[in-house]
């Protein structure tokens, strides 16, 4: 089943397969969203329902939780997230002039997504590797030592 | 100075004399200057490498990779993909297996690394991460065995006596904190990794993680032995997709060859280990949000007392030690406390991982004594400042200190630190020279803590919010003279009366500025300039304009 029609129509028999094999407790409730947030791309309303009733947790909660982690999204976003890392080694490694230079190119600010639904541009907390700083994370590939004039290629591999 | 990125060293003992070193120094040579590289790969000889087996051996680091047996016709195709393009060349590495232990021995000189103290990072870059048999044969599993035949008293008397304490940042003595928990009552207790290393500049966890997963699991083993706990829990960061990979695989080894499971070394000790992976939030640092979040809630640190050593995960008595305080252990119980007395202070003895960051020729880990200064870290591992003399550097990533140039002197340990009015933090040194601007830096670092506060306690949620919105308004030039008193209230109260540790060195960055950079704060205020040119100064157009 493709995932756009598993995470809608299916999206009752997806979050009970998730659960089935990851666990009922509430201390699997971070690991399930995490998988959701994945297979799905982000959590929505009716996934949090599914859960609730498999869980035997309050919608609420559930979200409570959801909201609180920066991996896990809960609205649909564009099909490529572009992440700036603004912490303070990117910053003094370059950092002003990629975050200028990719929000020129993007024409977004942080949060924003692209009238195409191509990009989603975030700002993140440092990512862990500083030391090829700055760096852009395009979905799950990181780009370091970045220069400005090098970001439209690098965004040119994401369609 | 030039700066080198790489360094080739190629054994030098009689039989790799005999099997051709001299013609593949010769090569190396030729190569590097056919790609222009001459000045930024070293090549020297190494005198020991300790693996005859495979001569002439190749070293290339930082990466550490040893290629082994090497003939003078591999060498351009080794400079081509490892020096040139950056590809490890596999089919030519050395087999791991039969590593005595030393790896190679680095003479300082001028154009060679100078010497750390590896303990720690010992096996990192040396060792195959993905093969428990590579642990092994570098004594991986000799400290567990070691403790096995010690009473658990007994162990943690070895862990007290070598003196070590938490290298998270705080410093705590970790054989004290594991004496609490041994002592608690209650017959079920937790062992917890604290790998959710998310401070700005600290990446030394995720590489020992990746480099070196065995130990850790060798120490919780240690740690759960010593304290009474069948059951673990590492909790690393969602963002390391690599550590948790090679953590998930290393667990999965350690267990087919019995280090987990029942009956561990046929002793009566058995142990689970289980991986949980954060999902994205700094404060999970915090060891008692860190706690919530494996419960599957918020991770919004709890109120304390009672702390997590009485009643932790799930009410238990818990013990939570950072990645790089339990990388000591192992080497602690095979070496011995008197040995780790060897390095470092008399109060804080031992290695600190720092990483080096910002306006220096060389940036990355490092592993020295406690005790070594910021300006030997500067001058001699990070190979002095890339441009512009020094002006400040942050340790410990953003709730770090600020340490003006004129500290740079003040031994890096705990209580040296503390007397001085200062942190280690988790050991991120952002070094950074006189073309940064202090108010620039720290409106960075106050918004960091804006986004990354959870908002349970007022305090921090209102107080982080407002020192950003004061830095900012600065560095447009709107700035007023009161804003500098305001900005002291709010570090002090976030100090006081925060829930958490989060909350309580927010302010630090707020209040070190204020300390030693006040003028070039009041320039902006006063004066209306940036000195150094790099804040606005003028109000962003507002979008809607």
């Amino acid at each position: 089943m493709p995932a756009e029609t598993r995470c809608e129509s299916g999206i009752k028999e997806m979050v009970e397969g998730i659960v089935a094999e990851t666990g009922s407790a509430r201390s699997d409730l971070i690991p399930i969203l995490l998988r959701i947030s994945t297979e799905c791309s982000y959590i929505s309303e009716e996934a949090i329902r599914q859960l609730s009733s498999c869980l035997r947790l309050p919608e609420s909660e559930i979200f409570a939780v959801a909201t609180f982690y920066h991996m896990l999204l809960t609205q649909a976003h564009g099909r490529h997230i572009v992440q700036f890392c603004e912490s303070a080694p990117c910053h003094v490694a370059g950092g002003r002039e990629i975050f200028q230079a990719l929000k020129d190119l993007l024409g977004l600010k942080p949060g924003e997504t692209s009238q195409d639904d191509r990009w989603t541009l975030f700002t993140t907390s440092c990512l862990g590797v500083c030391g090829i700083g700055p760096v852009v994370m395009v979905d799950t590939d990181i780009y370091g030592h970045v220069l400005p004039e090098q970001l439209p290629a690098i965004l040119e591999n994401y369609r | 100075m030039s700066i080198i990125r790489s360094l080739v060293l190629i054994s030098h003992d009689p039989e790799s004399k005999l099997l051709g070193s001299e013609a593949i120094f010769a090569a190396f040579i030729e190569q590097l200057h056919h790609y222009d590289l001459q000045d930024e790969v070293s090549v020297s000889y190494a005198t020991d490498i300790g693996q005859s087996a495979a001569s002439p051996l190749v070293i290339i680091y930082p990466e550490a990779v040893i290629y082994g047996p090497i003939k003078p016709e591999d060498v351009p195709h080794i400079v081509e993909e490892h020096l040139y393009k950056g590809r490890i060349v596999e089919e030519k590495r050395a087999p791991t297996k039969g590593l005595s232990g030393k790896v190679a021995w680095l003479p300082v000189r001028k154009g060679s690394n100078p010497a750390e103290n590896r303990i720690v990072l010992r096996n990192i870059g040396v060792i195959d991460p993905e093969s428990i048999e590579d642990s092994l044969n570098q004594n991986g599993y000799e400290g567990l065995a070691i403790a096995l035949t010690m009473s658990p008293e007994d162990v943690i008397k070895v862990i007290s006596a070598s003196g070590l304490r938490g290298r998270g940042g705080a410093g705590f003595p970790t054989g004290m904190k594991w004496g609490f928990v041994r002592k608690a009552t209650g017959a079920k207790k937790y062992v917890i990794c604290n790998a959710d290393e998310s401070e700005p500049g600290t990446f030394k966890d995720r590489m020992i993680l990746e480099g070196d997963p065995q130990s850790i699991i060798e120490a919780m083993l240690i740690a759960g032995y010593a304290i009474g706990a069948s059951e673990g829990y590492i909790y690393i960061r969602g963002e390391y997709q690599l550590a948790i990979e090679r953590i998930t695989k290393a667990i999965q080894q350690a267990q087919k060859i019995g280090f987990l499971g029942e009956g561990i070394l046929g002793s009566s000790f058995n142990f689970t280990l289980h991986l949980h992976s954060g999902a994205g939030a700094y404060v999970c640092g915090e060891e008692t949000a860190l706690l919530e979040s494996i419960e599957g809630k918020r991770g919004e640190p709890r109120t304390r007392p009672p702390y997590p050593t009485t009643q932790g995960l799930f009410q238990k008595p818990t013990l939570i030690n950072n990645v790089e305080t339990l990388a000591n252990v192992p080497a602690i119980l095979r070496n011995g406390a008197a040995w780790y007395h060897g390095f470092g202070t008399e109060s804080s003895p031992g290695t600190k991982v720092y990483t080096m960051l910002g306006n220096v020729n060389v940036t990355g880990l490092v592993e020295v004594p406690m005790g070594i200064t910021l300006r030997e870290v500067v001058s001699i591992y990070a190979r002095g400042m890339k441009k512009a003399p020094l002006k400040f550097a942050q340790t410990g990533g953003s709730s770090g200190s600020i340490i003006p140039a004129s500290l740079q002197d003040t031994p890096m340990d705990f209580d040296s630190y503390r007397t001085a009015g200062l942190s280690l933090g988790s050991g991120a040194l952002l070094i950074c020279d006189d073309e940064n601007c202090i108010v620039d830096i720290v409106k960075v670092l106050t918004n960091f803590f804006r986004v990354e506060c959870c908002g349970k306690c007022a305090p921090c949620r209102v107080g982080t919010q407002r020192m950003y919105t004061t830095m900012t308004r600065i560095t447009e030039g709107k700035g007023k003279m009161g804003d500098l008193e305001e900005l002291e209230l709010i570090s002090d109260t976030l100090t006081n009366i925060s829930n958490c540790g989060l909350g309580e060195t927010a302010g630090t960055p707020v209040r070190d500025m204020l300390k030693h950079f006040r003028a070039e704060v009041e320039a902006h205020i006063k004066l209306g300039i940036c000195p150094t040119g790099i804040c606005p100064m003028v109000a962003e157009v507002p979008e809607f304009v």
